[in-house]
């Protein structure tokens, strides 16, 4: 087993209380595996992955063992992660397309990077100029600002440097959001690229988008409102789901060939939960057709079939 | 209804201005009643410009917009209020659109003074429920609030309902789902569906192609601040003929189809270098290839 | 995307009172504050006039002493006091004033007219205020305080221009200001009612610093010799006693006050405005 995360509870200080973020989370990811991780903002997702890796002061770790090649991650101590970060688990941020500082070159960033893990950029910096190739970057983006690239650019620089010393586990959050069409087949086909090519041994790609998922991954994990929904195979999520949520959200997404005129797809009425004080039993009881008494009390998040693991008390 | 005509914008970069960047390049549409029409195109296809331009928030530089045959240039003072009470828009980010200290409703008591000052107050409080009705909003939910008690969706709505409210003809919707979450995004979209059968007519901008197939009548492809393929959302999605529109098409993450199966053919070798990122669209002619369906075609883009 | 506004109002005062810097530096300006209204009614002494014995250290009759001249430095203080904070109110009021004017519509209307503004602002920003301030000082025959006041308003006033210029910039790219154009919105109202009460806190810790600042110009005249001659601040004061040896005399009691007025004065004011910073600024709390 690669990742093995039991019974995580990840929670926000705020003036009024704390924020459920992430409210219990058990899953695993073999060697090898693409999990994609997905679900609406507020969902937890983003949380959950920064939380593997400590990347957050905010974030108060309640409860919940994270175990990584069979070694226990002490994620809630920040100083002791400072050893696994970067080397066991990396993770490429949100808006790290944003967050490349425009007043140094890429070069000059690369070396104070590493510089910081105590390694010389020199050492590494064969294997780094071969990585840029490898994505379609001329070696010339060493001496470039963030700012002479473009998005997708950036990206694929930041992609390079999270994964130049091979981490076990890459956290990939929202990658691809900020991109346009083309630019997001080919970084995404890139994160598999990494796996296959063994830079990474298992990945978690952290989007809102099923459908860049069901290209990429290997299971889809969907959270809801801090919880874990579903997660099976990516086919299975996409043609067969047995959650409500899922299911709603899943017919609710408009494909190049679905037409208004022909077929009125509809949404989910409601809004998800406050996290600062979430209601008793299943959280997504308030906008779920099938809700019945049982769904007062909180669904267990467990396999219904072999890989497919449901929290809803309609599916089991 | 509304017409572009080779409308272009340029703006002056560099030290000194010395540079200049070319938006929008003669780029010529238009807009029917009750018609969606969709404007796609990645970012730098300079989309957001012309919607802007089409609002009056910018200034064409060269070309001209009409709208019911009048030039939207020559607009002033009380011919422009006029304009804006047939043309309103709503933008990418619901948050970024209300001024954070205010109350949310704001932004209806801001056209409250220019276009319904002869309204008793009863007259304009049915005026606003009908309205958020109309978006499928109840007005106890929404009056009295400030934008971040708030979600994304409800936000969208009421400006929408505020263009409703003036009665507009054409709306100009800037990626307005783009920043919602998918289960309202639908919801919002629908709406737009809704509306077009009151003879509202709609320039849909957005990134999205999925979006854009299910809810416009014609579409027009946008690349570099050019028109690269316009004609019917039929004709476009079912038989794109320029390389960028195959392009894209074969990029679009499906949710039954892996990219690997899409079965749409692109010349091979045909790789955007998007090191410069400045580099000029091909110039060339805009073909009609069959009724209503153009194509850009010049010595460089290969076209079936 | 963060979602700030009046609802914090409450929420800005806890934090308020919970920020030392804050209460500390509007502590110590209050207090100042205080004793130049209260202080002249506490002296039955004339700061000008010659009252006492010259050269005597602080006593019960002459609470900070005498100067070489025998006039009671304890009124003279007070008065300085009040001298100070009119200076301060009306010099940082009218830089304040022109400085937003002029950011405002550079900011908001760019283009040429963005051109012409900066390229004023530029020279007036230039021009070596103080060299200026001497020039004009020595031809005008400075009255009172406040003519002071409007000349140092005058000439400071550039870089708040500048600095509001800036935030006006990326405040007009917001949606919202385009939501009050397309309802209709003139520019004058657009940056009354839009844009400038986004930025109240930006434009309450602006003048702040230059009421400050304009203290600390006033007194620096004033030690030269070029502020009015026929009333008393604090840096006439320190100029009086310097003129007169007092440093080596060790007539500590004429310009420790004084020195101490304007060191507290200034440094409240700076002190009171970077709690204010930590108060707006969510991010720069301690939690």
């Amino acid at each position: 087993m690669s990742l093995r995360v039991d019974g995580l509870r990840v929670y926000y200080r705020s003036l009024n209380g704390d924020v459920k973020a992430v409210d219990g989370a058990t899953f695993e990811i073999a060697d090898g595996e693409i999990m994609g991780l997905a679900g609406e903002s507020g969902c937890g997702k983003s949380t959950l992955g920064k939380s593997l890796i400590r990347m957050d002061a905010r974030m108060r770790f309640v409860e919940g063992r994270v175990e990584l090649d069979g070694r226990e991650l002490p994620i809630w101590d920040d100083r002791k992660m400072n050893a696994y970060r970067f080397t066991d688990v990396s993770i490429i941020p949100q808006y790290a397309l944003s967050a490349l500082n425009p007043t140094r070159k890429i070069g000059a960033l690369a070396t104070e990077l590493l510089a910081a893990r105590g390694i010389a950029l020199d050492e590494v910096m064969q294997e780094f100029k071969r990585r840029l190739k490898l994505v379609g970057l001329p070696e010339s983006v060493l001496e470039r600002f963030p700012i002479e690239l473009s998005g997708g650019m950036r990206q694929r620089v930041v992609m390079v440097l999270s994964s130049l010393l091979d981490p076990s586990l890459l956290i990939a959050d929202e990658v691809t959001s900020a991109l346009d069409v083309s630019t997001q087949r080919a970084v995404s086909e890139l994160l598999v690229e990494f796996r296959d090519r063994g830079f990474v041994k298992s990945m978690i790609v952290i989007t809102h988008d099923l459908s860049v998922l069901y290209q990429i991954a290997d299971t889809i994990l969907v959270m809801y409102a801090g919880k874990l929904a579903e997660k099976a195979p990516a086919e299975t999520i996409i043609e067969a789901p047995v959650h409500p949520y899922t299911q709603l959200l899943l017919s609710s997404l408009p494909e190049v060939g679905i037409r208004y005129a022909e077929k009125r797809l509809s949404g989910i009425p409601g809004r998800p939960p406050s996290l600062l004080d979430p209601p008793s039993g299943c959280r997504f009881r308030t906008r779920c057709p099938f809700a019945w008494e049982q769904c007062g009390d909180e669904p267990a998040f467990k396999d219904l079939a072999p890989g497919h693991a449901a929290a809803c008390w309609k599916a089991a | 209804m509304l017409t572009l005509d080779t409308c272009c914008k340029t703006y002056r970069v560099g030290s000194f201005g010395g540079g200049e960047l070319q938006a929008v390049r003669n780029v010529s549409l238009d807009v029917g009643a009750g018609e969606v029409v969709s404007l796609i195109g990645e970012s730098g296809s300079g989309k957001s410009t012309i919607g802007k331009m089409i609002l009056r928030l910018l200034r064409v530089t060269r070309g001209n917009i009409r709208f019911e045959g009048t030039d939207i240039a020559t607009l002033g003072g009380k011919d422009l209020r006029t304009y804006y009470g047939d043309v309103q828009g709503v933008f990418q980010d619901p948050f970024s659109s209300y001024n954070p200290i205010f109350k949310a409703d704001r932004v209806f008591t801001l056209l409250r003074g220019e276009h319904f000052s002869g309204l008793s107050g009863s007259e304009w409080s049915t005026r606003l429920q009908s309205a958020l009705e109309d978006v499928s909003l109840n007005p106890g939910d929404v009056l009295g609030k400030y934008p971040h008690q708030l979600s994304g969706g409800q936000l969208q709505r009421m400006l929408i309902a505020r263009a409703l409210l003036l009665d507009i003809r054409l709306l100009v919707a800037d990626e307005i789902i783009s920043m919602l979450d998918a289960s309202t995004r639908i919801d919002v979209l629908n709406l737009l569906g809704d509306l077009k059968s009151r003879g509202l007519g709609v320039l849909f901008i957005t990134h999205d192609l999925s979006l854009g197939n299910y809810i416009s009548d014609r579409t027009v492809i946008l690349r570099r601040g050019s028109v690269v393929e316009v004609g019917t959302t039929e004709q476009v999605f079912g038989n794109p003929l320029h390389l960028y529109t195959r392009s894209l098409l074969a990029s679009v993450p499906q949710l039954h189809t892996k990219w690997k199966d899409i079965e749409i053919e692109l010349d091979p070798g045909t790789t955007d270098a998007d090191v410069d990122a400045w580099s000029p669209a091909d110039d060339g002619v805009l073909v009609e290839i069959e009724p209503g369906h153009l194509v850009r075609s010049s010595n460089q883009d290969r076209t079936s | 995307m963060q979602a700030s506004g009046w609802r914090g109002r409450s929420e800005l005062l806890y934090f308020a009172f919970r920020n030392w810097k804050f209460v500390v530096g509007i502590g110590v300006v209050l207090s100042m504050l205080a004793l130049a209204l209260v202080g002249p009614m506490l002296t039955e002494y004339e700061p000008l006039s010659f009252s006492g014995p010259t050269d005597e250290p602080p006593s019960s009759e002459h609470w900070f002493g005498t100067t070489s001249f025998g006039q009671d430095v304890f009124s003279q203080f007070v008065y300085g006091l009040r001298a100070a904070f009119v200076v301060g109110v009306v010099g940082g009021g009218i830089a304040w004033l022109v400085g937003a004017a002029v950011g405002f519509t550079a900011g908001y209307r760019g283009g040429w007219i963005d051109d012409v503004l900066n390229m004023l602002t530029n020279v007036v920003l230039v021009i070596p205020t103080l060299a200026i301030l001497i020039i004009v000082a020595a031809y005008i025959n400075v009255k009172g305080y406040t003519t002071e006041a409007i000349l140092i308003g005058l000439t400071s006033w550039p870089w708040a221009a500048r600095a509001v210029r800036a935030q006006t910039f990326t405040l007009k790219t917001r949606d919202f200001v385009d939501v009050a154009r397309l309802s209709g919105r003139s520019t004058r109202k657009i940056i009354a009612t839009e844009i400038a009460p986004n930025m109240s806190s930006y434009l309450l810790m602006m003048f702040i610093l230059l009421f400050g600042g304009a203290i600390l110009i006033g007194a620096s005249l004033d030690f030269l010799g070029l502020g009015p001659s026929n009333l008393i601040s604090l840096g006439l004061m320190m100029n009086n006693a310097f003129l007169s040896s007092a440093l080596l005399l060790g007539l500590w009691w004429w310009f420790i006050p004084p020195g101490i007025g304007i060191i507290a004065i200034v440094g409240g004011l700076y002190v009171m405005n970077v709690g204010l910073d930590e108060i707006f600024n969510p991010r720069l709390r301690e939690t």
